[in-house]
């Protein structure tokens, strides 16, 4: 059985209330400095920045292109950067290779462009069994890929950080980036999904 | 170190299980997101850096850092960085965590001992902002060339070591090929013990037969590793094939 990481143990809950009162009676942490670190991450650096960026190399050959040569550069055209996206790189699926990606010593994860990971991502599930079973684990998610086609793994040992460039799905002709960009889910850029077709958009 | 955390290929954790996509939180409750502040604000004080951060977590006794929690980690990882680093005492810790069980609201430097006053900034909002905005390159300039080039074939050496490394358990002693020279970037081995100094750090590709054995799923799997982990490739020392 595996732990969920929605667990409240009280004992965790007061840990963590005492070593914040300490903290702020000493002088080391400011109240107003860790409201401001949750504010960044919980409402303004989170996937939708990366499916906008993968929207608009679907949509403009030239900056797919820039995005795959240098993604740190071409995220930073969009206003993201910062925080563990200094070595960013895009793995661009294509009909042959299919890009998965894990952190098995951590959590390492993207976070310019994808937020914080999903708690899955940090779980011992899918930390252990990404690199020995991928299509086990994709099929978990119902993703099925081809026999013929390539599953790359790829973990996230160092400060590099990786973004799965999904394929754009068939039937897309002509749509906008910002209507493009409803198709990427944040799965779809770690790895563990394809991007949505138009017929699975819920609005 | 080879501890709880080093978690590619061991088995019997079962299902993943993952909460669907559009229904999960960014935190799951209010202490994990207070957790994650202060791993980051006590980050910030400048009295450790990342790889002594993953190590604080990686040295907790593996069955603790199997039970726990994500941010359960976290937070022991933050309190063990705190005191090592003599920001605070175990006494101290424990008179807040007796305060907190009593709903006592704190008072003013109650139980607290001054912090020295060592060279050190307390970051404020918009300290914090700019910090997360500016983020840190790990990269570096290396004094000497890369030692390998694409396409060789390496082994990533065993290593047995009580210490931080990024050579992860499961790939030590097989053979990959080297994919890209990614450049100088600093060593996790030595930043954990202080030193920063800088490797070449290559993306290697292994394949999952070398890795598994003849039977497993047919897949590649790519590792970023540092120059000191691998070493040229020769047939005799390939103990996974």
């Amino acid at each position: 059985m595996s732990r969920n990481h929605i667990h409240l143990p009280s004992e965790t809950e007061l840990r963590a209330k005492a070593l914040e009162s300490l903290l702020v009676e000493k002088g080391l942490v400011k109240p107003a400095t860790l409201d401001a670190i949750i504010e960044t991450y919980q409402n303004q650096v989170g996937p939708r920045n990366g499916a906008h960026l993968v929207a608009l190399a679907w949509a403009d050959a030239d900056f797919r292109q820039r995005l795959l040569a240098d993604a740190s550069a071409a995220a930073a055209e969009i206003g993201c950067f910062g925080r563990q996206g200094e070595h960013l790189q895009a793995l661009e699926n294509t009909p042959v290779a299919h890009n998965l990606v894990v952190c098995t010593l951590c959590s390492c994860y993207p976070w310019t462009v994808l937020g914080l990971p999903p708690a899955w991502y940090k779980s011992a599930p899918y930390r252990s069994r990404a690199v020995s079973e991928p299509r086990a684990v994709l099929a978990e998610f119902g993703t099925e890929v081809s026999e013929e086609v390539e599953i790359r793994v790829w973990d996230s040992t160092s400060e590099m950080r990786y973004l799965v460039l999904p394929m754009r799905p068939p039937g897309t002709d002509g749509w906008s980036a910002e209507q493009l960009s409803r198709l990427v889910t944040r799965n779809a850029m770690i790895g563990v999904e394809q991007a949505l077709l138009p017929g699975q958009l819920t609005s | 170190m080879r501890g709880g955390h080093d978690l590619g290929g061991r088995q019997g954790f079962g299902p993943i299980r993952p909460e669907p996509e559009s229904a999960e939180p960014v935190f799951h409750s209010e202490w994990e997101r207070r957790v994650f502040a202060m791993t980051l604000a006590t980050g910030m004080l400048g009295q450790w850096n990342i790889d002594q951060s993953r190590h604080a977590r990686e040295r907790q006794h593996p069955a603790d850092y199997l039970a726990q929690t994500y941010y359960e980690n976290w937070l022991a990882g933050t309190e063990k960085l705190l005191l090592e680093a003599g920001l605070l005492s175990a006494e101290e810790l424990e008179q807040a965590m007796a305060r907190a069980g009593e709903h006592q609201a704190s008072r003013d430097g109650q139980g607290a001992r001054a912090v020295s006053k060592r060279e050190m900034r307390i970051p404020g909002p918009d300290d914090a902002r700019k910090i997360l905005r500016s983020g840190g390159p790990a990269s570096r300039e290396s004094s000497s060339p890369p030692r390998f080039a694409p396409g060789e074939q390496v082994l990533l050496r065993r290593k047995l070591t009580s210490g931080h490394t990024r050579a992860p358990a499961y790939a030590q002693g097989c053979s990959g090929w080297i994919r890209a020279c990614l450049g100088g970037h600093v060593f996790p081995d030595a930043n954990s013990a202080g030193e920063a100094i800088a490797h070449h750090l290559y993306s290697v590709c292994f394949d999952s037969h070398a890795l598994w054995g003849a039977d497993a799923e047919s897949f590649t799997v790519l590792i970023d590793l540092w120059e000191p982990y691998l070493e040229a490739f020769d047939a005799e020392s390939d103990r996974c094939g």
